[in-house]
């Protein structure tokens, strides 16, 4: 795209490709960038953005694809080649030592010496330097970087790549942590160094930012590339969020039941609950056999208000009902108790211990069912468990397996199993096809219908707003913790959906305090 | 449950009688049943303790493959096996305990005071034992609560308590060694069952009970699962911070079995009873192949540790050596098992997983997200 310019970009990835066990982060991500630019790169949680920039920054190895770096091909084999190319990355979480001074960490691993000592003044007189070029003399050299805000710490990290003589860096969600006054000034920054000619490569999902600070836009979605190059500030803002949160691959969706209708009580009865400063007054009802989609942005509250449910997270108002009965508030084992399950967004983390075999991991939130005072029957755990994975069409059905050893999929399938084993009567499902290839999400939607269709009330979060309104009976659109729209999913179109999204989203180009990314 | 009892014991003593041969690996699976897995699991620490013994022979002929210093080993052993299993539980479920030498003292002291022993002269010397796991149980509590609900870091929490108990127990005792007089007492666990020691009896049991618990229990797996990922344990439902004090209870009930055992061995109570016995049972635990970050280990293992420390001091007492040396020698023991058991745990999970991708790779979140857990 930006090939017939006489300089031609600076930076080039073509084809990038990087396959983990069992999922395939990217699958095919195109990225130019040039000299001089801020080039935002955009996509959902999950989209392979934290995968492209290890790549970028030598920390991962792509299987495929081809990096150029000022029209040579380059291999990045190690966070040491693409600093010396003169790549810089600053992380989400900075990585400076906290106890050491600025000056000692613009310098790390490179102090100056001389005859075997170090030389503290030539660092810091060249640290100060370095932050008045940035427009931070405030900066002490010789300040505790633990005593710094979060935005003085992004400017050491700055500096140090400045130190490095970096001509290019990526900075991954740079604002999450920033107040309104901190973003105006990492952009006043960000424009001097792109006018000094270096580019920056910024990661935000605020969408107002990019308007405000960026010049191109590449939009990634499921490890892929689907819009490069597009102008930042031209670019109609529904036109971005349908890229990010669009289908790009046509899913099967399984048929909808026909219900009796709403002649059933509710299974799941949600009164306006509220946890500050994430969602407030969110109130909702499940059937037996319906499935409510939770649609919405990053930051919209759609995971906080599945934890509260759960008790994952105690809200400050409002009550949560299973079959009549109210949970107790922050309660986790009580809403388990009262047959709610929940499939959480970060399942290796969250929901699966990855060194146990499946059965283990299948049974356990029901344990007592296969003890007798006390003592577990591990022969009737295996065989509930082989029960559950061949409902459930897990592959392998050797059940004494790692969960590490499966796929996305399967691993998901095994949380699924969990529940299922448990009969629960809620099930909460965080972005459940997450990590999980995309040929196998038409199986995990068909089993979620399944569930339903047993009885089961079932809540479905997902980024994707086509997966919300294909798989879901009625949908519920979150915009800033704020429920826009409480619609059947048949009345609602990706239009819609967006149009409700954009009429919550803060107005003006001003930087909110929105929720925190999750 | 005495003939689990005599198949533990025998599994443990047999390399030690006349016979150092082959490891017990064939015993394990063609007998012992319970024992077969963990036997196999624990093959180096069986190979490393069936070498210590052919040294033992070899240096120290009969002195050591006698029946008496069998009975010996194993005695001396009895006290720190009992507090190495509580420790046990505490690791794999995430945690740490530094206090169990200092709550052995505490529970020693308690139990022996004057005021106790009138009460056990006019009722019964139970009443001191009562006393010693009420006292440890009481003190793990404490542990259990400060570590679970004041969200205090263990290490912090446990060694705080290994300062307050053993200073308790000086105020109690007045740094003086108090004296057992309860005679049916002391004849009690001075006595020799089937010519085994009382306090060998004690171990074997609570080794048992442990290995049930840990295995064939509820609280067992979910021990394994709040240690593995406490996280991922909430989510599930698991009570997480009732089970952690659960856990240090059990510490310190262990504790005060210990105490216990300790008081019968001694005849005394005393507040310098168990001084460094944290750092025993540790060790113990470790090289027997239980992880300090929690979510994996063995009692089989735990027992096989504590075996090989008192057979290692026996061995070099008998060859007339310095407990200096011993010392160093345990160093080298402690470093050189645990880079064994990560070379053969990587080298298993390689093979397991086949031809996938190197570990490191496995752990790196593959969706690219970073792992934000929204816990309030």
């Amino acid at each position: 795209m930006a090939g017939t310019d006489v300089s031609g970009p600076l930076l080039e990835m073509q084809g990038i490709v990087k396959t983990f066990p069992g999922v395939r982060a990217l699958g095919g991500v195109d990225l130019d960038v040039r000299a001089g630019e801020v080039h935002c790169l955009l996509g959902q949680n999950g989209a392979g953005k934290s995968t492209l920039i290890k790549v970028l920054a030598g920390a991962h190895q792509p299987d495929e694809g081809v990096i150029r770096w000022r029209g040579e091909q380059v291999r990045l084999s190690d966070p040491q080649a693409a600093m010396s190319l003169g790549i810089a990355t600053i992380y989400q979480e900075l990585d400076l030592v906290a106890g050491l001074s600025v000056a000692d960490n613009v310098y790390l691993g490179r102090e100056r010496s001389r005859f075997g000592l170090s030389r503290p003044a030539a660092d810091q007189r060249a640290t100060a330097e370095l932050m008045a070029r940035l427009g931070h003399p405030e900066i002490r050299p010789g300040t505790e970087v633990g005593a710094l805000s979060a935005a003085s710490q992004q400017m050491v990290s700055i500096a140090r790549a400045l130190s490095q003589d970096a001509r290019l860096i990526v900075m991954d969600e740079p604002s999450a942590v920033l107040d309104n006054e901190e973003v105006e000034r990492l952009f006043d920054v960000v424009r001097d160094l792109t006018a000094q000619g270096v580019a920056v490569v910024y990661i935000s999902h605020r969408l107002e930012e990019i308007r405000q600070v960026g010049d191109r836009i590449t939009v990634i979605k499921d490890g892929r590339t689907v819009a490069t190059g597009l102008p930042a500030r031209e670019t109609p803002t529904r036109e971005v969020i349908s890229l990010m949160t669009g289908r790009t691959i046509e899913y099967v969706f399984p048929q909808r039941t026909e219900r009796p209708a709403a002649s059933a009580a509710p299974v799941l009865e949600v009164t306006a609950l509220s946890v500050p400063g994430r969602f407030s007054d969110v109130s909702f009802t499940v059937a037996p056999g319906e499935i409510l989609g939770l649609a919405g942005l990053v930051g919209s509250g759609r995971s906080e208000v599945l934890e509260a449910v759960y008790g994952a997270r105690r809200p400050s108002t409002g009550e949560v009902r299973v079959d009549g009965r109210k949970l107790r508030a922050g309660d986790v084992a009580a809403a388990v108790g009262a047959g709610v399950g929940l499939a959480p967004e970060e399942r290796k983390s969250q929901a699966l211990l990855l060194g146990d075999p499946i059965y283990r991991n299948i049974t356990l939130s029901s344990l007592a069912r296969f003890s007798r005072a006390g003592f577990l029957s591990v022969r009737a755990e295996k065989a509930a468990a082989i029960e559950q994975t061949e409902a459930l069409d897990l592959r392998p059905v050797d059940v004494d397996r790692e969960v590490r050893t499966l796929s996305g999929g399967n691993q998901q399938k095994v949380v699924l199993a969990r529940w299922l084993l448990r009969d629960c009567r809620v099930l909460l499902l965080d972005e459940p096809t997450r990590g999980v290839d995309v040929g196998a999400r038409s199986e995990i939607y068909a089993l979620v219908r399944a569930l339903a269709d047993r009885g089961v009330a079932v809540v479905v979060v997902s980024s994707e707003i086509p997966e919300v309104l294909g798989l879901a009976d009625r949908v519920l659109v979150l915009a800033d913790g704020r429920v826009m729209a409480d619609e059947p999913a048949t009345a609602l179109d990706e239009h819609r959906v967006l149009d409700l999204v954009m009429q919550g989203l803060p107005s003006g180009a001003t930087h909110t305090t929105e929720g925190h990314v999750a | 449950m005495t003939e689990q009892t005599s198949t533990t014991t025998a599994a443990g003593a047999s390399p030690a009688s006349d016979r150092p041969g082959p490891p017990p690996s064939t015993r394990g699976s063609s007998g012992g049943g319970f024992l077969s897995g963990s036997v196999g699991r624990n093959m180096g620490l069986v190979v490393a303790f069936a070498l210590l013994c052919i040294v033992g022979i070899v240096t120290a002929g009969d002195r050591f493959a006698s029946t008496d210093n069998v009975v010996t080993i194993l005695r001396l052993a009895a006290v720190v096996g009992v507090v190495s299993i509580g420790m046990t539980f505490v690791i794999i479920g995430g945690g740490i305990d530094l206090s169990v030498g200092a709550l052995v003292a505490l529970s020693s002291v308690w139990a022996t005071t004057l005021a106790t022993q009138a009460m056990a002269a006019d009722t019964h010397w139970i009443v001191m034992v009562g006393t010693a796991v009420l006292v440890g149980a009481v003190a793990g509590l404490v542990n259990g609560v400060v570590i679970a609900y004041g969200k205090l870091v263990a290490f912090i929490a446990t060694l705080a308590m290994l300062a307050a108990a053993r200073g308790l127990a000086e105020i109690i005792a007045n740094r003086r060694t108090q004296t057992v007089r309860d005679e049916s007492f002391l004849s009690f666990f001075g006595a020799s069952p089937l010519g085994i020691p009382m306090l060998v009896w004690i171990f074997a049991v609570v080794a048992v009970a442990g290995w049930v618990l840990l295995n064939r229990t509820t609280f067992g797996r979910r021990t394994f699962a709040v240690g593995g990922n406490a996280e991922a344990a909430r989510l599930a439902g698991i009570r997480v911070q009732r089970h952690t004090v659960a856990l240090y209870v059990l510490s310190g009930v262990t504790c005060g079995i210990a105490a216990v055992m300790l008081m019968a061995r001694t005849t005394t109570g005393s507040s310098t009873h168990g001084t460094l016995l944290e750092l025993d049972a540790i060790a113990a635990v470790v090289i027997g192949g239980t992880l300090l970050v929690g979510g994996r280990g063995t009692i089989v293992g735990t027992v096989l540790g504590v075996l090989i420390f008192t057979t290692l001091s026996n061995v070099f007492t008998l060859n007339n050596l310095s407990s200096s040396s011993q010392a160093v020698a345990k160093g080298v023991i402690i470093v050189a098992a645990v880079l064994l058991q990560q070379r053969v745990a990587a080298g298993r999970r390689q093979k397991r997983s086949g031809k996938a991708l190197p570990p490191t790779a496995a752990e790196g979140a593959p969706a690219g997200a970073s792992p934000g857990v929204p816990a309030p």
